[in-house]
């Protein structure tokens, strides 16, 4: 076996909390009524295509992407439109969504509905991106961003390198692990098809050491699949961030204000891989995930397959709750948003729910820096957070724009691990904001 | 003895020379010419530099008045000193000055804790710009107020304070400069610079909702529903996307009663006498 | 009701607090070795330094900052721990207050509390007793081993003193009969402040930091590094006897200086690279003031000297932006 490798520059080990990592994905079910919005990735909302009283299958195209930077939606359920209006957000704010009332499950007929799997790929690489434009597939580790721009290679770049990210460095969320522990050869041949749409051969699939079984399950795989191989990562936060996962695979580090091509590398997470080999090999669009439910106020932390546009309460009713819920987390507990709508949709970034109780939903007393320079040996992109929190308090955007708060991956490193508990975080997220608002 | 103090005498007046010839190069290498009449300008203005005339601070904007001409001197406007000031400016200028209305800076959300009620409970750095990008408010409201107090902190004049009776900021017409500090900081974009009116008395619509009517009251009673009965009070009040906007031509003296008396949720603030709400 | 907040939702369990405690914890070893070397005298003058440093603290910042006072954040009595180990044991009670309050007030509080002083305050108050009471801030009594109520007080000089007083042409025979051996220095049973005479107490304090992960290596050990590599280069060349390097680092307040002033957050630097530079300037001149000035002691002058280029080694040793300056 290789070496484990890891990034250098800073990062922190929090504590685990994977409750469901031994928890077997299960079928979530069909709620009543979903939710869809028409965006749920970076970039312009979906047409709509649909109107109230239609009825549609699963996998019926029901919004339709607007431009490049823009992603298709797809039903996941059948059943009847019942309202196409604006909804609320899991924070609050209202976007356009396509409420589906559920009658029964009937299925596009193209999609193969067989459990067999599919190995040998018989699109070319223009008709791989097609697919998977057609299938409105989108980064599933929690940015969005459309996969179809991701797979193609632009003009000028050289690509010699395809990670596939098994990282999952978040707290609590396991729903990455458990796929690669039951779906891991859907994900190597998913990583086959992506290297075909890239025209390269080889493959890395990086896990990190906290998922033994994951590591065995792919490496299983990998034996008979070649180009794909298995690098087994230390474990460390925010190793999951995609700078920090090249640094930690290849050695190379992407520069400030680049992107991965430009050290030509291609990352994609385990996930969007598991889509690519769904939609690609078995013609089946984005219309499901699997979404971890947990938390330290869940009776049953588990790990679901889950239609999109299913309300969250939803799946917080299918693990129990133990008391009244503190705080609802949308994503990890180090980069997820706090909700205000238990209602929310899950969508296609939904990696996870998270619901604390009401004792640690509270943020603890902040006390005076003590210039312990913590903040500056954990950040993982080298900046120096305590100074970035003193100039934005006195309003020194410029000056804080000079100390690079720009290149800021948002990962929390800093706050999480302040003794003072400063909001460090806080400050660096204001600094982007007023810095890219003055631009 | 006497060697010493020669010696010394000798060196000094040395370094002495050395220091006067250095000294008298460079003050004419790097002369800089000053501009009297910038300086003089300067001096008449209120040296907050707040930026709010649109320039970098005080001598900015004195050096920009003492090089306009006649036609650029009336755009030039220092909201903090008014109108004494630019009268003394133009004087020193031999220009006329623009007659420019007294203005202050208004918060178009009435979500006080009474009118619409927190549904939940923020618990993070108090901060509205971040709050804005985390969710919706603790109102509801995807328009209204955050309540967290960015214009507090960031007036330059202390004209805006907290009343924790409301939870909303209110604006001291007094202090206020309409510098446009709250303007440019508000994530909300509620702050307004509207003239101060005859007497103080003015009418403006204190909602920034442009929600459907139903939507908005769900998360505040003192939201602007879009009922159009104010336009029916005075055909220049505006009503679009659900929401009301009263321009600030139509005189608060004239109608500002009526319409406060005439919007069915309180959405529109009169500060003249019948109207306590300031 | 549902709470809101910012990311992240997690904290490390580390906080200013657990900090503290744990130096607190690391100092005890030199504590009780002080104790029992040195006895009563010793606990009364750790316990005034402790007891001061925490009232004045706690008055300082309700009457004089007018914030919620700091006290339970432990850093007080960090600072009259360190300032009663720099003292000697027999030291006067109130003239240790006046440390206490020169450490509290003046280094500290008047820059504006904790995390905002320029110089480290224990320090700041042992130079301030130093310079003010130079007799009683060098008398130091002999240790005599659990002699709680240390019936006979004889003084001797520290080891340090004896080196740097030495004439020129004292053969190094002479020169180590004067002075404790290795075993005696490493211990502790030499003369000198409380808290510097024993090396292997200091260690053990210095081995609990680093497992806690409260401080990096990097400062301590450049700074004994650097001050070892030079003492021992001029003793090489110089065939000095008085330069003798491993009593140099065993003897004075080098280790305690090295493991606990100089490693101080707030007066110390921010990234590595700063560290090693503070580090590297505390050695050179603690041996500079060891060597060439009349104080036999360098370690408290030097550090103070050093946290004024805090400021100046944080402008110019920046920490590496991810993905820059690396090939």
């Amino acid at each position: 076996m290789s070496k484990i490798k890891t990034f250098t520059t800073g990062g922190i080990h929090p504590d685990k909390f994977k409750l469901s990592s031994d928890v077997a994905i299960e079928d979530a079910g069909i709620p009543e009524v979903v939710t869809i919005p028409v965006r749920q990735h970076i970039g312009a909302p979906a047409k709509i295509l649909v109107k109230k009283g239609d009825k549609v299958k699963v996998g019926t195209l029901i919004a339709d992407a607007d431009g490049i930077v823009s992603a298709d939606v797809h039903s996941s359920v059948s059943g009847e439109v019942i309202k196409v209006e604006e909804n609320e957000t899991g924070g609050g704010y209202l976007e356009k969504m396509i409420t589906i009332r559920v009658e029964g499950d009937e299925w596009e007929e193209s999609i193969d509905k067989t459990p067999d799997i599919v190995s040998e790929i018989t699109a070319s690489a223009e008709e791989i991106v097609q697919i998977i434009r057609g299938a409105g597939i989108v980064g599933m580790g929690g940015a969005g961003f459309p996969t179809p721009i991701k797979v193609t290679v632009p003009e000028g770049k050289k690509v010699d390198c395809l990670i596939l990210n098994g990282i999952e460095c978040e707290p609590y969320l396991t729903a990455d692990d458990r796929l690669m522990q039951e779906c891991a050869e859907q994900i190597v041949i998913g990583a086959k098809v992506i290297n075909k749409a890239l025209g390269i051969q080889n493959a890395i699939i990086a896990v990190d050491e906290n998922k033994p079984e994951a590591i065995k399950a792919l490496q299983q795989v990998t034996r008979r699949y070649v180009g794909v191989n298995v690098q087994v990562c230390a474990t460390k936060y925010p190793q999951g961030a995609e700078k920090q996962l090249i640094a930690a695979v290849t050695g190379r580090e992407v520069p400030p204000g680049c992107l991965p091509i430009d050290v030509h590398c291609v990352v994609q997470n385990v996930g969007t891989a598991f889509a690519i080999y769904e939609a690609v090999q078995k013609h089946k669009p984005l219309f499901e995930r699997i979404v971890t439910v947990s938390g330290d106020d869940v009776k049953k932390a588990g790990n679901f397959r889950v239609r999109i546009g299913t309300p969250s309460s939803y799946l917080i009713e299918k693990a129990g709750k133990k008391s009244e819920i503190g705080k609802i987390i949308f994503g990890g507990p180090m980069m997820g948003i706090a909700g205000v709508n238990l209602d929310a949709p899950i969508t296609k970034i939904s990696s996870g729910i998270l619901i604390l109780k009401d004792e640690s939903a509270y943020k603890p007393e902040v006390n005076p820096c003590i210039r312990c320079a913590t903040c500056v040996d954990v950040c993982p992109q080298g900046l120096e957070p305590y100074l970035i929190h003193s100039l934005i308090r006195n309003g020194e955007y410029q000056e804080a724009k000079k100390i690079h708060v720009l290149d800021c991956i948002e990962c929390g490193c800093c706050a999480y691990s302040c003794p003072a508990r400063i909001p460090l975080l806080d400050y660096c997220k204001l600094a982007k904001y007023e810095i890219r608002k003055n631009k | 003895m006497t060697e010493i103090i020669l010696f010394n005498i000798a060196i000094l007046s040395v370094i002495a020379v050395i220091a006067a010839i250095v000294l008298y190069f460079t003050a004419k290498k790097f002369r800089v010419e000053p501009n009297v009449l910038a300086e003089e300008i300067a001096e008449i203005l209120p040296q907050a530099n707040c930026g709010a005339c649109g320039s970098a601070g005080c001598q900015d904007f004195a050096n920009r008045c003492a090089t306009s001409t006649a036609e650029e001197f009336r755009s030039l406007y220092c909201p903090v000193g008014g109108r004494n000031v630019m009268t003394k400016i133009a004087q020193k200028l031999g220009y006329a000055a623009e007659d420019h209305e007294p203005t202050v800076a208004v918060l178009r959300c009435n979500g006080s804790c009474e009118n619409a009620p927190d549904k939940v409970e923020y618990v993070g750095l108090k901060n509205c710009r971040l709050a804005s990008r985390v969710f919706v408010g603790k109102t509801g409201c995807p328009n209204g107020c955050l309540r967290l107090g960015d214009c507090v902190r960031n007036c330059p004049f202390g004209a805006i304070e907290m009343n924790p009776k409301t939870g909303l900021p209110e604006v001291n017409p007094d202090k206020c400069t309409s510098c446009g500090a709250c303007v440019r900081i508000c994530p909300r974009g509620l702050y307004e610079i509207r003239p101060v009116g005859p007497k103080g008395v003015r009418v403006y619509v204190a909602c920034n909702n442009k929600q459907k009517g139903a939507t908005a009251r769900k998360n505040c009673k003192a939201a602007c529903i879009g009922c159009m009965k104010c336009t029916k009070v005075c055909a220049d009040v505006k009503v679009e996307n659900n929401l009301s906007y009263i321009p600030t031509s139509v005189s608060a003296e004239q109608y500002g009663a009526e319409l406060a008396s005439a919007c069915p949720t309180g959405a529109i603030v009169y500060t003249g006498e019948k109207n306590e709400q300031n | 009701m549902l709470k809101v907040s910012t990311a992240p939702h997690m904290y490390s369990p580390t906080n200013t607090m657990s900090i503290m405690r744990d130096v607190i914890i690391s100092l005890v070893p030199a504590g009780l070795v002080a104790i029992a070397l040195f006895g009563l005298n010793a606990l009364i003058t750790i316990v005034t330094a402790v007891a001061g440093c925490v009232v004045m603290e706690y008055i300082a910042c309700k009457y004089i900052l007018k914030v919620k006072p700091s006290t339970k954040d432990l850093s007080a009595i960090v600072t009259g721990l360190l300032l009663a180990y720099n003292l000697p044991c027999n030291m006067p009670v109130w003239m240790t207050l006046i440390g206490c309050f020169v450490a509290i007030i003046i280094a500290k509080v008047a820059f504006g509390g904790i995390g905002k002083n320029l110089f480290n305050p224990a320090l700041i108050g042992r130079v301030f007793l130093f310079i003010s009471f130079p007799i009683q801030m060098t008398t130091w009594v002999k240790p005599k081993l659990f002699d709680f109520m240390n019936a006979d007080v004889s003084t001797s000089a520290t080891t340090l003193g004896i080196l740097k007083h030495a004439d020129a042409g004292t053969s190094a025979t002479s020169l180590t009969s004067n002075i404790p051996n290795y075993l005696e220095m490493f211990l502790g049973y030499t003369g000198g402040s409380m808290g510097e005479v024993s090396a292997v107490a200091l260690l053990l304090g210095l081995v609990y930091l680093l497992y806690r992960r409260v401080i990096s290596w990097h400062i301590p050990f450049y700074y004994v590094a650097t001050f070892f590599v030079l003492t021992a280069g001029f003793a090489y060349y110089t065939g000095d006897a008085s330069l003798d390097p491993l009593t140099h680092l065993l003897s004075g307040g080098l280790f305690l200086g090295a493991f606990f002033m100089a490693t101080d957050y707030t007066t110390s630097p921010m990234s590595k690279k700063g560290k090693i530079i503070f580090a590297i300037g505390c050695g050179v001149l603690t041996f500079v003031i060891r060597r060439y000035s009349a104080y036999p002691e360098g370690v408290s002058f030097a550090i103070l000297i050093m946290n004024a280029f805090v400021p100046l080694i944080d402008k110019l040793a920046k920490p590496r932006i991810f993905g820059t300056g690396r090939k």
